[in-house]
């Protein structure tokens, strides 16, 4: 501790160089920390699913619908407890330029089936009851100010024309993968306004137990194999992950770019470091000259770079670490639960240990290692 | 027994393909307490004594110590840890550190010791007090005269209570008034401290103040007076 003013002065000898090279860590490690966040955070929701959930599909793709019968055979089938289904709408609000996810689904059924959608039981029952009601997540009520009540016009893009729906119900996801900035409404009203359509996007079904996920996914695909609809069920894990299956060149993307960032700082702050030692050479002859030793100069040197690495990236990530709570992202609804977790913080804290290394070790070698003599001459 | 002994020292050292001989078979003493001007034209070796004296060089062979202490043989790791504790060097440049003030610069010494910072704040003050800079401790090099900074300079040299004070042209760019009091300042050190002082100089005035002078040429000692 006592070396510390003599670190800080000599950091504070170029304050533009220091504060711009403190600048670049912050931004590299904040820059790390929220791509990190964004893989991990489609990792974690990729992994949600209920044990005893299923999925079925068109097995053509997930953009084909399925009869809507369908829901009545697979609940017959031995091992299935109960099924419902959705539809993706895609419709526009406002001036036709805002997006969020909505959902038709079988009220009852599919609350029912998602306990992790929780919301008062009177908004619950009222939404149930009303056919053009709608359930909305906390965020999306927050964001546009919708109240219990308030009817809410949405533009169809799939289903053309002008939708409005009332408000009935705001949840609150105990899961956050879940997401709370998405719209339910009654499939039936989608269903009749279209003509009685009679088409689900997805069926949801829910097993006695969860051991029998294999049995039961194969006794529906096989149950409509030889029908004009095939069909494709895997479990809810699978389902999700298969969204993230789609993002997987963004991630090798991102996490190309998040290395070549930090790289880029690194080769910043080693920059900065070389040429403040360089510029230091008598100096260093002169700390020699009263008694420091290499490996005090060594210390010192390397320990400059580490204010330097540890301001920028305690910073970095904590700026990271509280701006995303605070704007309550959610990467635009497709990064629901969006968190800078622990681990991430840790691997923030790793790649400071190295910034650190890798850009005092030379410096600090040099200074170990200049001969006072040679070093003098430069003084004198 | 001298405080410094130099003994056959014969320094060579490589300047591109051409070998420089500094000394052949130098011995000499500096005696505890001495007050001691070394002259000598450019290139005749007198700061090259001083570097090796003050450990900062080694002979090609031949042996000096200090104190009883073989500084031709120590590693780099003991000279640095000798040099902290018996040597007090002051340059011609001043050689402050820039972004340190008076205080921190004198500081910087006792930072190798295990004082406290109490004790180490007190010992900075006294020796900033000694060299008559006590108003000045929170100035920064560039807000001193150049007799100012020479002095802080020797404040750092002498905080540690060395056992040897080594000056390499100390008043070589000072005016004559900052000359002045620096030799004045040396001549209390050596007086009323007690303190051993080696100065290389060209100034027959600096020189004037020691008690002895020894003159350098070509890497031989011509006279002593």
């Amino acid at each position: 501790m006592k070396y510390f003013p003599l670190i800080v002065a000599n950091l504070g000898r170029h304050k533009i160089r220091t504060t711009l090279t403190i600048l670049s860590v912050i931004a590299a490690l904040f820059l790390f920390a929220s791509l990190r966040s964004v893989l991990t955070t489609l990792r974690t929701n990729a992994q949600f699913g209920g044990a005893r959930r299923l999925v079925t599909l068109n097995a053509t793709g997930l953009v084909f619908t399925m009869p809507v019968s369908y829901a009545n055979k697979i609940k017959s089938l031995r091992g299935v407890h109960s099924v419902s289904w959705a539809n993706w709408f895609g419709g526009r609000y406002g001036d036709g330029k805002v997006f969020f996810g909505q959902f038709a689904i079988d009220p009852e059924s599919y609350l029912a089936m998602y306990p992790e959608v929780v919301m008062p039981a009177e908004q619950k029952e009222a939404f149930i009851r009303e056919r053009t009601a709608a359930l909305i997540g906390r965020r999306l009520a927050e964001r546009y100010g919708w109240k219990i009540g308030q009817d809410v016009t949405l533009q169809g893009t799939i289903f053309p024309g002008d939708w409005t729906f009332t408000i009935r119900g705001i949840y609150t996801p105990t899961n956050p993968a879940i997401g709370d900035d998405a719209m339910f409404f009654h499939w039936d009203y989608l269903d009749e306004r279209v003509g009685r359509w009679g088409q689900a996007g997805w069926f949801i079904v829910e097993m006695d137990s969860a051991g029998a996920a294999g049995t039961v996914a194969k006794a529906i695909d096989d149950q409509f194999r030889n029908s004009s609809t095939a069909t494709k069920t895997g479990t809810e894990q699978a389902f999700q992950a298969s969204f993230a299956g789609m993002l997987g060149n963004l991630s090798l993307l991102l996490g190309f770019i998040g290395t070549a960032v930090v790289f880029a700082i690194l080769l910043v702050t080693a920059n900065a470091m070389m040429m403040s030692a360089n510029e230091r050479t008598g100096e260093v002859a002169i700390l020699k000259t009263i008694g420091y030793s290499d490996r005090t100069l060594f210390g010192l040197v390397l320990a400059e770079a580490g204010l330097i690495a540890i301001v920028g990236s305690v910073l970095g990530l904590g700026i990271a670490k509280a701006f995303y709570p605070l704007v309550k992202f959610n990467g635009f609804g497709f990064l629901p639960g969006f968190n800078v977790t622990a681990a991430t913080m840790a691997w923030g804290a790793l790649i400071a240990v190295v910034l650190m290394i890798a850009s005092g070790l030379v410096p600090a070698l040099r200074a170990a290692r200049m001969p006072i003599i040679q070093a003098l001459r430069k003084v004198e | 027994m001298a405080l410094v002994e130099v003994r056959d020292v014969y320094k060579s050292f490589q300047r591109d393909t051409q070998k420089v001989e500094v000394f052949e078979d130098l011995s000499l003493d500096f005696e505890q307490g001495s007050f001691t001007a070394i002259m000598g034209p450019s290139g005749s070796g007198k700061s090259t004594l001083l570097n090796l004296i003050a450990g900062l060089d080694k002979p090609t062979s031949g042996t000096i110590s200090v104190g009883g202490a073989l500084v031709s043989a120590m590693s780099a790791s003991e000279l640095a840890a000798w040099r902290a504790r018996h040597i007090g060097f002051v340059f011609q440049s001043f050689n402050l550190l820039p972004v340190l003030t008076a205080f921190q610069n004198v500081e910087l010494p006792l930072l190798l010791t295990r004082l406290s910072r109490k004790e180490r704040d007190e010992r900075v003050r006294i020796a900033l007090d000694v060299v008559s800079l006590s108003d000045r401790l929170d100035h920064y090099p560039r807000q001193l005269s150049g007799g100012q900074e020479q002095r802080v300079s020797i404040a750092r040299a002498i905080v540690a209570d060395p056992t040897l004070i080594l000056l390499d042209e100390p008043t070589g760019q000072l005016d004559a008034k900052s000359s002045q009091e620096i030799l004045a300042l040396l001549g209390r050190l050596n007086t009323e401290f007690g303190k051993t002082v080696l100065i290389v100089t060209h100034d027959p005035h600096a020189a004037a103040k020691a008690k002895a002078t020894l003159h350098i040429d070509k890497g031989v000692l011509e006279k002593t007076g």
